[in-house]
């Protein structure tokens, strides 16, 4: 498992992502169908999240884009097993998910590293649990440093890394337990923007070697064109899919991609439509 | 300069923030002083510094007192340990578990507005005068405090914590040992510190009734023969015995949290 991942690493950068350039006939990495959500206050019952279907393609990165309070958060705990649906249900590799499992990482927007365990104790948590033994769990503690650019660092504890380091080593340890699909919950919300475009290359570089598929939450219109293969937009409140928007700009994805006539066009297109939710939720 | 140390807030020099308690210090015994060796107050209810503190040479140089540390050491410490032992545990489940919270809480927090001392006459019917009784005078004094506030720790473990510990693979039991309970420790050393206190409180009122031996029977003989003295040394050992065991509880959190340090140390 290590060595195969350390040849990919050496197989230098010709990275054959294949995402939306083959259609699938397969059945998707991940299937929502008609999953809701209603929470049920002392204020009476809230429509957090109304039916809703969508699917997610092995290895694709998939982005949700809404206005806050939409449900993002709703639909991915679901997914996550961390809540459950009102109605519905979530398929992943066909199978119906029942409970949270480590076969669904996850990363939050808050801070979860465990602050006794130092990075590298973080980073084999879920591999310690697993029974994976030392020798093996030490090297892929190794490799996901090495890939999230924190070698030398697996000494520290998180209270003396920044917030964009400890984010790293989050992805790092979801990554370690070596999951089917990776959901993150507005992972970068909480970092400053320069931070936040280099967050959003390592976690590029991290997906192209890892080949995972990512389920990403961001209210962010750049983060999402940016990352995604396709960018699904979020109604306001009761939440639901209003539109799939694939993106297909080239792979790997540069910096400067930002500042080109085709990310700005995406932009305009996903702002005017998160414009009409915003100014619905208003109303 | 000056007017920097009264700003809200503020830090200042360790030097200045030492030399001020100790001023304090000071300050205490010079009334003391300036009351006793006046004859201000009567030596009978007042004695000096100096008279204290050789009748504290002749308590140790004798070893009468000695024994008398040594049990009433044992009954805090044997009363409190099984107020740990039970409400450590108790504590984290009724603060992870609802239902937990749910059967206790109201009882413990009823139970713990009745005041320990009123339960010795009861204690003294059920079993007797001896050992047993005394450390069930500080178990009461300190277990039900104890286990809400080590509740309250383990409530305020952060819950997108033990989420996430749940997507890496955790099972419930595994969410108890290794996540609950570590993230909890901190704060449960801090509560036996501070409750490991409140027990030394206890142990006058234990051993205040039907005690032959012990610190607080030592007071109370003392009260009886005029010996004030004999008293204030008491109290000034019941004083120094908490701060040790304070300054023991610290040192076990400083050694036990670094990782809650930036610097590491
Ligand atoms: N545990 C809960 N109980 C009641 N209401 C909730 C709960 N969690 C979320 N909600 C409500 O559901 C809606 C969607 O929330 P959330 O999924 O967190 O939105 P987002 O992540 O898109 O900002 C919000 O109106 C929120 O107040
Ligand atoms: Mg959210």
């Amino acid at each position: 498992m290590v060595s195969q991942k350390l040849d990919i690493l050496t197989e230098s950068s010709d990275l054959k992502k294949q995402g939306n350039a083959i259609p699938k006939i397969t059945t998707p990495k991940l299937e929502i169908k008609d999953v809701g959500k209603i929470f049920k206050t002392k204020s009476g019952e809230t429509v957090a999240l109304e039916k809703t279907s969508f699917t997610v393609e092995d290895g694709e990165f998939v982005t949700i884009l809404g206005p806050s309070g939409c449900g993002k958060s709703t639909i991915l705990r679901i997914v996550a097993g961390l809540e459950e649906s009102t109605s519905g249900q979530v398929l992943l590799d066909g199978q119906e998910i029942n409970g949270p499992g480590p076969d669904r990482g996850m990363v939050f927007q808050s801070y979860t590293l465990f602050p006794w365990l130092n990075v590298k104790d973080n980073i084999t948590f879920g591999l310690k649990l697993k029974g994976v033994p030392q020798k093996e769990r030490d090297d892929l503690a190794r490799y996901y440093l090495q890939l999230i650019g924190l070698t030398g660092f697996e000494k520290h504890y998180p209270i003396q890394l920044s917030g964009g380091m400890k984010q790293r080593v989050a992805i790092a340890r979801a990554l370690a337990n070596d999951p089917k699909i990776l959901i993150m919950d507005e992972p970068f919300g909480a970092l400053d923007a320069q931070t936040r475009t280099i967050m959003q290359e390592v976690l590029l570089k991290a997906w192209e070697e890892s080949k995972k598929t990512i389920l990403f939450i961001t209210h962010d219109v750049d983060e999402s064109i940016f990352l995604a293969d396709s960018v699904y937009v979020m109604t306001a409140r009761p939440g639901r899919l209003k539109k799939k928007i694939p993106i297909t700009l080239e792979r790997p994805r540069e910096y400067s991609m930002k500042s080109t006539v085709e990310f700005g066009n995406y932009k305009e297109e996903l702002l005017s439509l998160i414009r009409e939710e915003s100014l619905k939720s208003i109303h | 300069m000056i007017k920097k140390w009264f700003t809200p807030n503020k830090e200042i020099p360790k030097k200045i923030y030492n030399s001020v308690g100790f001023i304090t210090f000071l300050v205490v015994l010079g009334i003391w002083s300036l009351l006793s060796y006046s004859g201000f107050v009567n030596a009978l209810f007042l004695p000096t510094p100096t008279t204290v503190l050789a009748t504290a040479v002749k308590l140790f140089v004798s070893g009468d007192i000695l024994f008398d540390i040594g049990i009433s050491f044992s009954r805090v410490f044997t009363g409190f340990l099984v107020a740990a032992l039970i409400g450590i545990p108790l504590g984290i489940l009724m603060g992870s578990l609802r239902i937990m919270e749910g059967a206790f809480e109201p009882i413990i927090g009823f139970i713990r507005y009745m005041p320990a001392s009123a339960f010795i006459p009861l204690l003294i019917l059920w079993i007797g005068l001896g050992e047993a009784e005394k450390m069930s005078v500080i178990f009461l004094g300190t277990f039900f405090q104890l286990t809400l506030m080590v509740m309250d720790v383990t409530k305020n473990v952060q819950n997108d914590l033990i989420d996430v510990s749940y997507t890496l693979g955790a099972k419930n039991a595994q969410i108890f040992t290794k996540v609950i309970l570590p993230a909890s420790l901190p704060g449960i050393v801090d509560t036996l510190r501070i409750t490991f206190g409140w027990a030394w409180t206890y142990l006058v009122v234990a051993e205040i009734v039907g005690a032959s031996s012990g610190l607080g029977h030592m007071i109370m003989q003392a009260s009886r023969f005029l010996q004030p003295d004999k008293i204030i040394v008491g109290i000034l050992i019941i004083g120094l015995l908490g701060l040790i065991t304070d300054i023991m509880f610290k040192s076990i959190y400083r050694a036990s949290f670094s990782w809650m340090r930036k610097d590491g140390y």
